[in-house]
């Protein structure tokens, strides 16, 4: 566990940048998170975030690519357009969430 | 007469079964399991037998035989769960009632789920995480004779996570031992970043598949499979042709468990990660693959919840708190070819890192390293299985996972 600085305040993040705690999050800090990644936020991008804070919200754990299509209504074609390569992880680092879990 | 009733006869159900029926008393308790299949198979073979190495009428049993004397055996498909009204609704009709639930239904694979994977079934594309699929396999890969051979991994989670990992570095062994590995050409198609979910672990096999000349393709979630071109194709538009196909299909848990409304949405009961209990229905218990825990779907898992959830259930149904213990721990044996393994040991918050197990120093097993020793205990562990294991008697491996014997790397 350690602290960087990004919007001009301390925040806790694990060892690949991930933030550890979900009240240091707010919109600002995503902007700077996608900026990091090379995400341009677009309307949909910022519909994806909310979804998965608020299902984090409500489950404590990070939605899956699957669950962000099964509940969310983000088909996975879409995830792999907004967030390319590797949505799962870019959305959940944008998210201010931790990485959902490979379920080893 | 309290009632407590276990659903799924495998691994962990069958574990349950025998630990409970010993733990709670014959004069106040009930327990019935609902088998849905009849037979009970032992699922490591289904690895070895598309190699030849392993005869399939050995890998079944009735179910029926490792049931304990004590317990109701109701054989019959499972409709739904009323959590409601505590009780069990079976296809044929009947109506089960309890004061307690146990689900041990497992997961299961569904190629159903990935456009066009059903096409060319057990034609150039085959799994090997059923019985049917892994005999059907043994004659696939007896007649291949050259070409792309693609081993590849839908979606997690996954039962048994290395098991493609072993079957890839089988069949370079395979290959190798007829002759014929010059001729094959061997990748590994994962949706995850590497060769495993966790660091240490996925450099050391990531290195082993280097060494045996196997390609590795990472982050591919799989769209559909074009059988007609013979390709698997992903979301981002990225490609792989195959001769022989051997995939995993997407796992899911049992659908009567997503019909009750006790699932998420790959049908896994959500249970807390250390007691196993599930948050709305304090009377039922997921165990075993049917869990959504986030450690490996595995026998060895199965085991090891099962040395910590009878206890607790006991403290439990005597109006105590159940003690939260449960770490996560999981010990898989990993095939790698010409009569070697490796063994891992990890559990929710350590990864699987190099030393020796079970005792510091001394072992005999290495850990995240290829030896002798480690496949004889894999050989080894079958009549553990079936004589120590499902009748839950102990076995010498603690149930919590410790850091003892294993090294850090800096």
């Amino acid at each position: 566990m350690s602290t960087t600085t990004l919007a001009g305040r301390e925040i806790h993040v694990d060892a690949e940048g991930f933030l550890t705690e979900y009240d240091e999050w707010d919109e600002t800090l995503a902007q700077q998170l996608a900026d990091q990644i090379g995400i341009a936020m677009t309307p949909e991008h910022w519909d994806v975030v909310r979804f998965l804070r608020a299902d984090y919200a409500e489950t404590g754990q990070t939605a899956t690519t699957r669950r962000v299509n099964a509940v969310g209504g983000f088909p996975v074609k879409q995830q792999f357009a907004l967030f390319p390569k590797k949505p799962g992880k870019k959305m959940s680092y944008i998210a201010g969430l931790p990485k959902p879990a490979g379920c080893v | 007469m309290r009632r407590l009733l276990i659903l799924g006869a495998g691994t962990a159900g069958t574990i349950a079964a025998n630990k409970l029926r010993r733990l709670l008393d014959a004069d106040d308790w009930q327990i019935t399991i609902v088998d849905q299949r009849g037979t009970h198979y032992y699922q490591p073979a289904f690895l070895f037998i598309p190699f030849g190495r392993y005869r399939p009428d050995k890998a079944r049993r009735k179910a029926a035989s490792l049931i304990p004397d004590g317990v109701t055996r109701v054989q019959a498909q499972i409709d739904r769960v009323d959590a409601e009204a505590r009780t069990v609704a079976l296809e044929d009709g009947r109506v089960l009632p309890y004061d307690y639930l146990v689900i041990a239904t497992g997961a299961s694979p569904h190629p159903e789920e990935t456009p066009g994977m059903e096409d060319d079934w057990h034609g150039a594309v085959h799994s090997f995480y059923t019985f049917d699929d892994a005999v059907a396999l043994r004659a696939a890969l007896a007649d291949f004779a050259g070409g792309r051979l693609v081993v590849h991994i839908s979606e997690m989670p996954i039962k048994c996570p290395v098991a493609p990992l072993e079957f890839t570095l089988l069949a370079d062994d395979h290959f190798t031992r007829r002759g014929i590995r010059d001729r094959v050409d061997i990748t590994f198609v994962t949706p995850l970043s590497g060769a495993f979910t966790k660091p240490v672990a996925s450099a050391a096999f990531g290195g082993m598949l280097a060494e045996r000349g196997i390609a590795v393709e990472p982050d591919f979630m799989i769209e559909s499979v074009d059988t007609e071109a013979r390709r698997i194709v992903s979301f981002d538009e990225r490609e792989v042709p195959y001769d022989l196909l051997v995939t995993v299909p997407v796992n899911r848990g049992a659908a009567f468990v997503g019909r009750s409304g006790l699932g998420d949405e790959l049908d896994f009961v959500p249970v807390d990660h250390h007691t196993l209990r599930h948050a709305a229905h304090p009377e039922i218990f997921a165990v075993g693959d049917a869990a959504a825990v986030p450690t490996s779907k595995a026998g060895a898992v199965a085991h090891f919840e099962l040395d910590v959830f009878p206890e607790n259930f006991v403290r439990i149904v005597a109006g105590e708190e159940p003690v939260a213990s449960f770490d996560g721990h999981a010990t898989c044996f990993i095939e790698s070819g010409a009569g070697k393994a490796m063994l891992i040991d990890f559990n929710y918050d350590t990864e699987p890192l190099p030393g020796m197990f079970p005792v510091p120093a001394v072992g005999p097993l290495p850990l995240l390293k290829e030896s002798r020793f480690n496949h004889w205990g894999k050989l080894a562990f079958e009549p553990v299985y079936w004589s120590m294991l499902l009748p839950g008697r102990p076995l010498p491996l603690p149930a919590q996972m410790s850091m003892r014997g294993k090294r850090v790397p800096a």
